[in-house]
């Protein structure tokens, strides 16, 4: 089972690691976000009185958009082993099917976790706060909460499509809101009240503001609510992709 | 598992598979001995896939029983998918991964030690002619190579029963020839039972020590080549000689040759076991004096088996089988 599990995650992180025009095409986006909005918008408001510059602000949540992304992409991406008839060759495999789904999902979280880091370097360069070191690797623990539960959503999603086609629907109509809704580009204190509670209910919010939190020393729920509420959520996604994929078809 | 059960290596017993109101693999008995070739022969949509399917535990019969090597293929899925190899219709191979990788993968997933690993995928890729490639990426590969490295993946673990789903369909034809040498070298060295679906005559009619035809999901006939064509009533000879006309009359009077018909200038005769019966021809019409001009004989092919049984030939099958696959298609709910 372990092994399976490995071995499955070791191939996620080797077909990444062979994609440098997906490592670079999939930094494009919000590379632009933070240096066009960053830097654009910095001068027209300062998020609080006194308050940190916008591009600092954006920083932590471009890092989540980058987190959402990549994860979100690699487990759907389920679906293309499907297409391929790779999946099959899993299925058919004496494992079972829930090593399929934890390697997948460690695999998903892995490299986007690599992502959000190699973006994290690079946006020190458009003259983003270094954070320390301490920092740092709490925004790592973060970093590994937003991708498995975003790995895990993917898992479940794929398991419950039939063709690729429907991924462009996904990406529209799910991932952008909930990109949209998490306090990334700002905060959510003066929303009207039935998006605020959409942005509440929204488990990239507490990914956002932990990145924050760690990165930027500033928090709106504080580190421990967004880390139980982070907690929670990814244990629930991977139950759920986990059933899911066990009743999904070859 | 009783005695009987695994004395096989497949067994069935009125397997059954419906989607929805199509019923795609009709209660059908098979019993596939140890170390056998064995081929489910029929035109596309004949049920062949979906029996493999059952067999390898990605599909649940609807109703029915199957054994193979020994486990059930509902109550002991674990048991049975460590004991099959399976190669399937499509390319399965990950593209990004080179060959080695592809093989050393599948060996982790059925845990086969690395010291095991390293001495057997060696000596398969060398076996299927790949071993200058196995560092390449398999994206890089032709449809052949990429069968022909499935087909040694399935071998990696060696598995009781290796199923084998249309195997050469889409290859040119020296590579078929290749795979089809492959198929016996790996089946006479290691042992190992195969299970191959097919709608090549040429195919079964090479490799396979039986064959089942199928067709509307039944089993129509099960038997080896030979005795399939055989039981067609025999093969066709014809002789053209000097004196067609004398050699008729001294045929009819013998008892071996059946009906003998003169047309086109030369007087056939349906035997069994032709080849046989040519020199006991040949001194009979030359004791009675009669040159002879040439001698042909016709063996019935497959081809003539499954046109007998079914009165349609399998390549008449190709239009209505799309519309069997779209109707299989919305059973499934796609």
């Amino acid at each position: 089972m372990m092994q399976a599990v490995f071995t499955i995650w070791q191939r996620e992180v080797i077909r990444y690691l062979r994609s440098p025009s997906r490592i670079i095409g999939s930094l494009g986006m919000p590379f632009f976000f933070l240096a066009f909005l960053g830097l654009g918008l910095q001068s027209a408001f300062a998020i609080r009185p006194g308050g940190e510059r916008y591009l600092d602000y954006i920083a932590p949540g471009i890092v989540g958009m980058v987190l959402l992304f990549s994860s979100t992409v690699s487990g759907i991406s389920v679906i293309w082993d499907r297409q391929f008839g790779f999946l099959k060759v899993m299925l058919v495999a004496p494992i079972p099917r829930l090593a399929i789904v934890l390697g997948r999902t460690a695999g998903g979280t892995t490299t986007a976790s690599i992502q959000a880091i190699i973006f994290l370097s690079i946006s020190f360069f458009l003259g983003v706060r270094v954070p320390s070191p301490v920092g740092l690797v709490l925004a790592l623990v973060f970093m590994g909460l937003i991708g498995l539960s975003f790995s895990s959503l993917g898992v479940a999603l794929a398991s419950r499509m039939e063709d690729p086609h429907g991924f462009q629907l996904i990406f529209n109509f799910l991932i952008m809101p909930i990109f949209f809704l998490s306090g990334a580009l700002f905060p959510l204190d003066k929303l009207p009240i039935f998006i605020k509670i959409l942005a509440y209910l929204n488990p990239l919010t507490y990914g956002v503001d932990g990145l924050r939190w760690a990165l930027l020393g500033v928090s709106r729920f504080g580190p421990a609510v967004d880390l139980l509420v982070l907690s929670a959520v990814s244990g629930a996604f991977l139950i759920l992709g986990a059933v899911l994929f066990q009743g999904a078809k070859i | 598992m009783s005695e009987k059960e695994n004395e096989y290596a497949v067994t069935t017993a009125e397997l059954t598979k419906q989607f929805g109101s199509l019923t795609a693999v009709d209660s059908i008995d098979i019993s596939i001995g140890r170390g056998e070739i064995f081929g489910l022969l029929g035109p596309n949509g004949a049920g062949k896939t979906t029996t493999i399917s059952m067999l390898a535990t990605l599909l649940k019969p609807t109703s029915g029983k199957a054994y193979v090597d020994g486990y059930d293929i509902t109550a002991q899925k674990v048991a049975v998918r460590s004991s099959i190899g399976l190669v399937f219709q499509d390319p399965s191979s990950d593209e990004e991964l080179t060959a080695e990788e592809n093989m050393d993968f599948h060996g982790r997933l059925y845990s086969i030690p690395r010291s095991v690993r390293k001495k057997r995928i060696p000596e398969l890729l060398s076996m299927v002619d790949l071993t200058d490639r196995s560092g390449d990426r398999v994206k890089t590969f032709s449809g052949g190579m990429k069968r022909r490295l499935e087909i040694a993946r399935g071998f990696l673990h060696h598995p009781a029963v290796l199923f084998l789903d249309e195997p050469t369909t889409g290859l040119d034809p020296q590579t078929r020839r290749r795979i089809w040498e492959h198929i016996q070298m790996l089946n006479s060295e290691r042992d190992v039972t195969v299970l191959l679906t097919t709608h090549s005559m040429e195919e079964a009619d090479f490799l396979c020590g039986r064959i089942a035809i199928m067709d509307h999901g039944k089993i129509i006939a099960l038997d080896s080549p030979e005795k399939l064509k055989n039981g067609l009533g025999g093969d066709l000879i014809s002789i053209e000689t000097e004196n067609n006309d004398k050699l008729l009359l001294l045929l009819a009077g013998a008892d071996w040759t059946g009906k003998p018909k003169i047309h086109d200038g030369q007087v056939s005769i349906t035997v069994t076991e032709g080849e046989s019966k040519i020199p006991e021809l040949i001194r009979l019409t030359e004791g009675a004096g009669i040159n002879i001009k040439s001698v042909t004989l016709k063996k019935p092919t497959l081809e003539d088996v499954f046109i007998h049984h079914t009165g349609r030939t399998i390549r008449a099958e190709a239009g209505s089988t799309v519309d069997r696959m779209r109707q299989r298609r919305r059973a499934f709910g796609r």
